[in-house]
């Protein structure tokens, strides 16, 4: 699937957060979102997703959805959203449950997530039970489950720590590798975005404007390899002069505000 | 004992002297050169001829072998056994047609068993499981209701002022019959109804208030007023309203507990995370998708919250109601009959039905709240 957002602007009340984004996000495509905190990172998630509706310029989607998807556009969260009233495999059905699909293929949806994230042994526990790499485990499970074309992450990795971090982030490099799935990423972390998306988007401080498109020359497979540490460190060096700047400035006006 | 042996750290004044048992010695030994109570006219000591000094030495062995029991929780049942010993000795004198009234070596003896007794629930208390969250409550209650008994006999309180729990129970026994037709009456027909109506009014309106803002905005202060209307005002109109039987028992309930239980929905609709409310929007359910699987599901600890209150708000309303007017029969009724003709023993009989019939309907709605909300924060194993 393809994303190909132009001229979009979103404000709410007087403040304006997002501002003139023009971007094309091509099949199979990866790509990261970085900038400061407040620079609408998660609001042209939201919108690239349909549960907020911008103030103005257009957001479409294009191309086939594949067999057997449930929910073409589908959310990663950062805080997981798992109901803990609802057991992991419960959770990971709840996405399937106003489908109509047979007792067999949703049992079959269900399993091969809980396989493919390594939960089985845990898949009747309750999310208050698995720590916080495992609860996010079972958000990525609950949205593979509905075969998807299309994934938003919104900072799916900011609540977990550095150990958990890398495991997941191995994760998420499987999973690019066997299905091609289009990929919106948002995060604040740079090491994120240099393993895992083909290409990044710097944005501005707030109100949010491209700053700057940077494509990631390495293949993601070889991106361990020390001969790609070379191009890497000059596009991290690239990067973070780029983030800096606007971090700085955001953080001052935050202060004066 | 051991533990001081293999614990070097632990050499405090804690291990040199048990100054618990020092507190309760104290009381124990003045208690010893005090009377025990007075036979016509003359004072009764410990060696007057009364079974006392046996019961003294039953408590001081148990004190013994509480002390050099090789586990704290084993000394802790042996102490208790001296505890009930102790706290029989009263019955033992009024057996034997003694006046207690002045016998104030009994009275410190019974402060020091309490003593002793305390010491005993500090250590049970400690103890995980079933005895932490039965036996602890039990053997509590258990000690009022003996310490009533005892009090009320030994000073000889006029069964008018203050019954003993015994004489409550005899009137409980003698009157079954009435006291279950009450019951029927109050409990299973005007409580019931009125509590289903009113409980499952607020909840209907808070879902429509949910949906339709301004009935929110025009509900909730009215909710503030509601709670304070007298019931004692309410129930004399809902008679004249709706006559003597229990439909006017139920109005009077459904005004007390429509409210709370409005308020208690509405706050737990509101309870769900901005991002579970996310994530059902990014997956195409609608509002009633989310009700169902989201939102009511959240709202649960609430829900069970306004049903608690609303509980003991209908059993009061109830039996308030019916002082104002029912069939000659109903606990409410029976209370300000017997009072009329000076009969204090049902009518405490009638309040402890009443009582037992609150605290099982709130025990039976917080044993299904633990049971549906396991899952909640509030929920942790005490």
């Amino acid at each position: 699937m393809r994303l190909l957002v132009s001229d979009l602007t979103h404000r709410y009340d007087d403040l304006t957060v997002l501002d003139g984004i023009d971007l094309t996000l091509a099949e199979g495509e990866i790509l990261a979102v970085i900038g400061p905190s407040g620079c609408g990172k998660s609001t042209l998630l939201g919108i690239a997703g349909g549960i907020v509706a911008p103030t103005s310029g257009s957001i479409r989607v294009e191309g086939e959805v594949p067999d057997g998807c449930l929910n073409p556009i589908t959310f990663i969260f950062q805080d997981f959203a798992l109901l803990p009233w609802r057991t992991v495999e419960d959770n990971i059905a709840l996405v399937l449950e106003h489908h109509k699909l047979s007792a067999a293929e949703r049992r079959e949806r269900v399993d091969s997530g809980l396989r493919r994230m390594g939960l089985s042994e845990f898949r009747n526990a309750l999310p208050k039970q698995l720590s916080g790499g495992m609860r996010q485990r079972v958000g990525i499970a609950r949205a593979l489950a509905v075969r998807p074309a299309m994934l938003l992450l919104d900072e799916p990795l900011s609540a977990l720590d550095a150990q958990t971090r890398e495991l997941l982030m191995d994760d998420f490099l499987e999973l690019w590798r066997r299905e091609k799935t289009t990929a919106l990423y948002v995060t604040h972390n740079l090491d994120e975005a240099l393993r895992l998306a083909d290409r990044v988007c710097v944005l501005s401080r707030r109100p949010g404007r491209i700053r700057e498109l940077v494509t990631i020359e390495v293949p993601r497979e070889r991106r361990q390899e020390p001969s790609a540490q070379a191009h890497l460190a000059e596009v991290r060096g690239r990067l973070w002069h780029l983030m800096k700047a606007e971090a700085q400035m955001a953080d001052r006006e935050i202060a004066r505000a | 004992m051991s533990e001081a042996a293999t614990n070097p750290y632990r050499t405090s004044l804690r291990s040199a002297a048990d100054w618990g048992l020092v507190a309760v010695a104290l009381p124990a030994l003045v208690a010893l050169v005090l009377p025990l109570g007075s036979l016509n006219g003359a004072p009764v000591g410990w060696l007057g001829g009364t079974m006392a000094p046996l019961f003294l030495i039953g408590v001081v062995l148990a004190v013994i072998a509480g002390r050099s029991a090789p586990k704290r929780v084993w000394g802790a049942w042996a102490e208790l056994a001296g505890v009930a010993l102790a706290w029989l000795l009263p019955f033992h004198l009024l057996k034997e047609g003694l006046d207690l009234s002045a016998g104030w070596g009994l009275w410190l003896f019974l402060v020091a068993a309490t003593l002793l007794l305390w010491r005993v629930m500090g250590v049970l208390a400690g103890v995980p499981g079933g005895i932490r969250s039965v036996v602890v409550p039990g053997l509590f209650g258990l000690g009022l209701l003996v310490g009533w008994e005892v009090l009320v006999r030994g000073f000889q309180v006029p069964a008018i002022l203050l019954p003993p729990p015994s004489r409550i129970a005899a009137a409980l026994a003698a009157n079954a019959p009435v006291l279950w037709d009450d019951f029927r009456q109050t409990v299973l027909t005007s409580v019931l109804r009125g509590y289903v109506m009113g409980c499952g009014a607020g909840f209907l309106v808070a879902i429509l208030a949910d949906r339709v803002p301004f009935l929110a905005r025009g509900l909730l202060p009215l909710g503030n007023l509601a709670s304070a209307i007298p019931v004692v005002g309410i129930a004399p109109i809902m008679v004249m309203w709706f006559g003597f039987d229990w439909q006017s028992k139920a109005a009077v309930i459904v005004v007390m507990t429509f409210f709370p239980m409005l308020i208690n929905t509405l706050a737990g609709l509101g309870n769900s995370e901005r991002i579970q409310l996310d994530l059902m929007r990014s997956y195409a359910a609608g509002y009633g998708r989310t009700l169902v699987k989201l939102r009511l599901p959240n709202a649960l600890p609430f829900l069970f919250n306004g049903l608690k209150i609303n509980s003991t708000l209908a059993l009061i309303g109830a039996i308030v109601a019916e002082f104002f007017g029912t069939p000659v029969v109903g606990m409410g009724f029976r209370i300000s009959t017997e009072v009329a003709r000076m009969n204090l023993d049902i009518v405490w009989a009638t309040i402890a039905v009443a009582a037992l019939t609150g605290s099982g309907l709130y025990g039976a709605l917080a044993l299904l709240e633990r049971a549906t909300t396991a899952w909640h924060p509030s929920m942790r194993r005490r």
